[in-house]
């Protein structure tokens, strides 16, 4: 799609990234939430760190070492050239991928916590009742884990509308392709287009208060047990 | 024995083991008797296949489920068995209706024997289908979650404390139900259970575990005779007798039962002529006379040969195993009788019951 | 070290008496256009030592700095890499009229972090392969400005303009370059000369003739006005000291 106002291509970026990168943690942060939930491996700790390290860790910081692995002398950027994708920074996708670690653990911990709170008793009747382990998962435990899922999307669709410090690292802040609402705003501040900043700016709070409110009515963290 | 499962396993966890080889009957109740801890849910849990014991044996009604030996482990999903848990386990997201259905849809439509229907009307929850878990009682969770184990058609059923989780009148509301599987479906169901009265009400055969093994293993009259084995169930030594009913007496209410072996007059509650009923009769209840007693109210009499003494609990006290035809009987004599009657092995006896519990 | 101490004990003792304190006495904040970086910290630290006060640099884009002024941000001095934004804080009495003076005269250079990639006259533009071109923001920064400036006029600009990737500011332009993610962009020379000579990579410097010479004015801002420290940094600048730093990372005076 391509808009004339860049302030609401702007939000177009931002909702499809937001939404994409959703979509991939859903998916490959099930298995990665279902291992932590499950393992009793050594590695639980140190891979349960790794996941969480977004959360404590500065964008800058993700985002100076993903345009580092990602240039033309890192290893991502040796891999997706071997594979003919070319680099990933100030690409649409480079955003996706730096996104997809930024809001991971906004994913996985919700998605594990659901897991954790599935009562085993439930898996094991569903194994005696025929049902195989990916029949038990798909008809038992992703079920009873609704709320947990629930609370993942809304998270890491949140997180990554709300994502600014990696972007602008490796984002090269290209209109329709790397300039995200929070750039768009970031941008407009410092050439003191304050008008057109309060324009996004009031609408993120906004967006980020009903997506809370929602959250908080729809999952009320009592019921979950 | 008809011993159709075999089975065999060695378990360590840290502070507890599972050192059992055992031969079960393939019919009727067989009970996993023993206090917690002694290793009988394990032993469940084993057979199903949710608990894999590293070096096991396990065969049943002529199938192979597990033999470590030949790195042979089903999973539980391809054992053709039901699972009733402690706690029903109903699936929470899912109505009553699609609770049953779930393993039914399983089954390939060729292997099922227990229709839908069936198992709804042998457990009386027609009127629940529409529900889901959490607005049912107990006792209704717990028959559903039977229904639901006996809708996969099982070669076996294994029920672990169903009642357990119950209070007094939740259990007489299931114990007839249970009674009815056993009478009606010709599936054998091994039954894991510390409570004495549900043992002696609805087991054919048991296994008396402790400490991760079985002490005893037999059928249930035979084996609560035992002299060698301290199993009480509940307060008292006692043993249980499968009969049926041979008379009536409309005018005193009274009912004759017949067994291997003599006949028991208990009270009349209402079966009919050659109904089964099965008795039980505690030890404390039992006294023994040389002679034939006359001029006694005590009503039930049955001659018998004294088959072996034993010390009871307290000094003063024996315990005596007579046989009654086919039929064991235990009595509970202080030694100074014994002394004086001079019992001892081999020695004719007329036993006296002055108390019978009619079990069902 | 012991008055700089005692000092700062008794401003915080002030401070926690709710006295008005009279100045930082010998403590002065400097916004500085990030393409000034590196050659002020060379001079910050000769400064510190030669007058005893304290300097602390904060760094960032004009248009950064400028707008964090205009919304209190507690600076004595700004060092822009323009000479409209001190001459626009002087208008809207933000600055000490007095107090504004050229620091130096920056140079546009196009880089590359490949030798050899960028040749003396520019043709590489003129070529193209290349798949991203670093600069600043323009709205932002006055290097950015100045690399549209030089492409509007050598008649590249609608050709190239696909290939911008724009970094907050000039630092973060030459992080994309330097990173190997642009394979050239537009920096200050500053960034990539360091003792009168090129530190690595290839490079172009663009003539002057095609965009308007980057005057880097700095100014004294209010909040300075009764700072001694901030008076001595504005002088410590202009000694031949801090000249002959300036002058070692390609700038003109």
């Amino acid at each position: 799609m391509n808009f004339d106002n860049p302030d609401l291509a702007a939000v177009w970026l931002t909702v499809k990234l937001a939404a994409l990168t959703t979509s991939i943690l859903i998916v490959i942060g099930t298995p990665i939430a279902w291992w932590l939930a499950h393992t009793r491996s050594w590695w639980k700790g140190p891979a349960g760190a790794l996941v969480a390290l977004p959360i404590v860790l500065p964008p800058t910081v993700l985002g100076f070492y993903l345009l580092v692995a990602m240039g033309p002398d890192g290893p991502v950027g040796h891999f997706t050239r071997f594979l003919g994708l070319g680099l990933l920074p100030f690409t649409f996708w480079g955003l996706v991928v730096a996104s997809v670690f930024y809001s991971l653990p906004f994913v996985v911990q919700p998605i594990q916590n659901a897991f954790e709170a599935v009562n085993e008793r439930h898996a094991e009747a569903a194994a005696t009742l025929r049902a195989s382990p990916l029949d038990t998962f798909f008809t038992i435990v992703l079920p009873l884990a609704k709320p947990g899922y629930l609370t993942a999307t809304v998270m890491g669709f949140a997180h990554t509308v709300g994502e600014f410090g990696v972007v602008l690292m490796i984002g090269g802040n290209i209109p329709d392709k790397t300039r995200v609402v929070s750039v768009q705003i970031y941008d407009q501040v410092e050439a003191m287009e304050y008008g057109r900043a309060h324009g996004l700016a009031a609408g993120m709070v906004i967006f980020s208060f009903l997506v809370l409110l929602g959250l908080y009515t729809l999952n009320p963290t009592g019921r979950r047990k | 024995m008809n011993s159709a499962i075999r089975a065999r396993f060695k378990l360590d966890y840290s502070g507890f083991s599972l050192d059992v080889d055992v031969e079960l009957p393939g019919r009727g109740v067989t009970a996993l008797f023993g206090p917690s801890g002694s290793g009988k849910t394990t032993l469940l849990r084993c057979i199903a296949g949710l608990e894999r014991a590293p070096d096991g044996f396990l065969q049943v009604k002529g199938t192979v489920w597990q033999d470590d030996a030949k790195r042979i482990f089903l999973p539980t999903y391809q054992r053709p068995l039901g699972y009733v848990f402690q706690e029903a386990s109903l699936f929470p997201h899912l109505d009553v209706r699609r609770n049953l259905e779930y393993g039914m849809k399983r089954v390939p439509a060729s292997e099922r024997r227990v229709s839908l229907e069936q198992a709804i009307e042998l457990l009386g929850i027609g009127a629940l289908l529409a529900q889901k878990p959490d607005t049912l009682s107990g006792g209704e969770r717990q028959r559903v979650g039977i229904a639901r184990a006996l809708s996969v058609s099982p070669k076996i059923l294994l029920m672990d404390e169903p009642l357990a989780a119950l209070d007094l009148a939740r259990k007489q509301e299931i114990l007839p139900f249970l009674e009815r599987l056993h009478d009606e479906l010709e599936i054998p169901i091994l039954y894991v259970s510390h409570a004495p009265d549900e043992v002696a009400r609805l087991a054919n055969h048991i296994v008396v575990m402790d400490g991760g093994r079985a002490l005893a293993n037999g059928p249930l009259s035979e084996t609560l005779a035992r002299l060698d084995l301290p199993i009480r169930l509940g307060e008292d030594a006692g043993v249980v007798i499968d009969a049926n009913v041979g008379a009536r007496d409309e005018a005193w209410h009274l009912l004759r039962a017949d067994f291997a072996g003599g006949s028991l007059w208990v009270r009349d509650t209402g079966g009919a002529i050659g109904e089964p009923v099965r008795v039980r009769i505690l030890a404390r209840d039992v006294s023994l006379a040389l002679v034939r007693p006359d001029h006694t109210s005590i009503l039930n009499q049955l001659p018998g040969n004294i088959v072996a003494l034993a010390d009871d609990a307290h000094p003063s006290l024996a315990l005596v195993r007579i046989q009654v035809g086919d039929t064991p009987l235990l009595a509970r004599v202080t030694k100074l009788s014994a002394e004086t009657l001079g019992l001892a092995p081999g020695k004719s006896v007329w036993v006296q019951v002055k108390s019978v519990a009619l079990m069902r | 070290m012991i008055t700089r101490r005692f000092n700062y004990a008794l401003l915080a003792g002030l401070v926690a008496l709710g006295l008005p304190a009279i100045s930082h006495a010998d403590e002065v904040l400097v916004a500085v256009a990030a393409n000034f970086t590196a050659p002020m910290k060379i001079i910050a630290t000769a400064f510190e030592k030669a007058t005893g006060h304290q300097a602390e640099l904060s760094f960032g884009s004009t248009g950064k700095l400028y707008t964090q002024i205009r919304n209190g941000a507690p600076f004595d001095v700004l060092l822009a890499a323009d000479d409209e934004t001190p001459a626009k804080l002087v208008k809207e009495g933000l600055a000490v009229p007095a107090s504004r003076f050229t620091y130096a005269i920056g140079a546009l250079v196009l880089w590359s972090a490949k030798p050899g990639f960028v040749d003396n006259e520019g043709a590489v533009l003129k070529k193209g392969a290349f798949a991203h071109l670093a600069l600043a923001a323009p709205k932002l920064a006055p290097y950015g400005a100045a690399a549209m400036e030089t492409l509007s006029k050598i008649g590249l600009m609608s050709t190239l303009s696909p290939k911008f990737v724009q970094g907050e500011n000039i630092a973060q332009a030459y992080q994309f370059v330097s990173t190997g993610n642009a394979e050239l962009g537009f920096v200050a020379l500053s960034q990539v000369y360091a003792n009168g000579k090129l530190t690595s990579g290839s490079v172009w410097v663009v003539p002057t003739d095609l965009y308007h010479p980057i005057r880097q004015d700095a100014v004294i801002l209010t909040r300075g006005k009764i700072n001694p420290a901030a008076r001595d940094l504005v002088k410590f600048l202009k000694s031949k000291q801090a000249q002959d730093v300036i002058r070692s990372y390609g700038y003109t005076l």
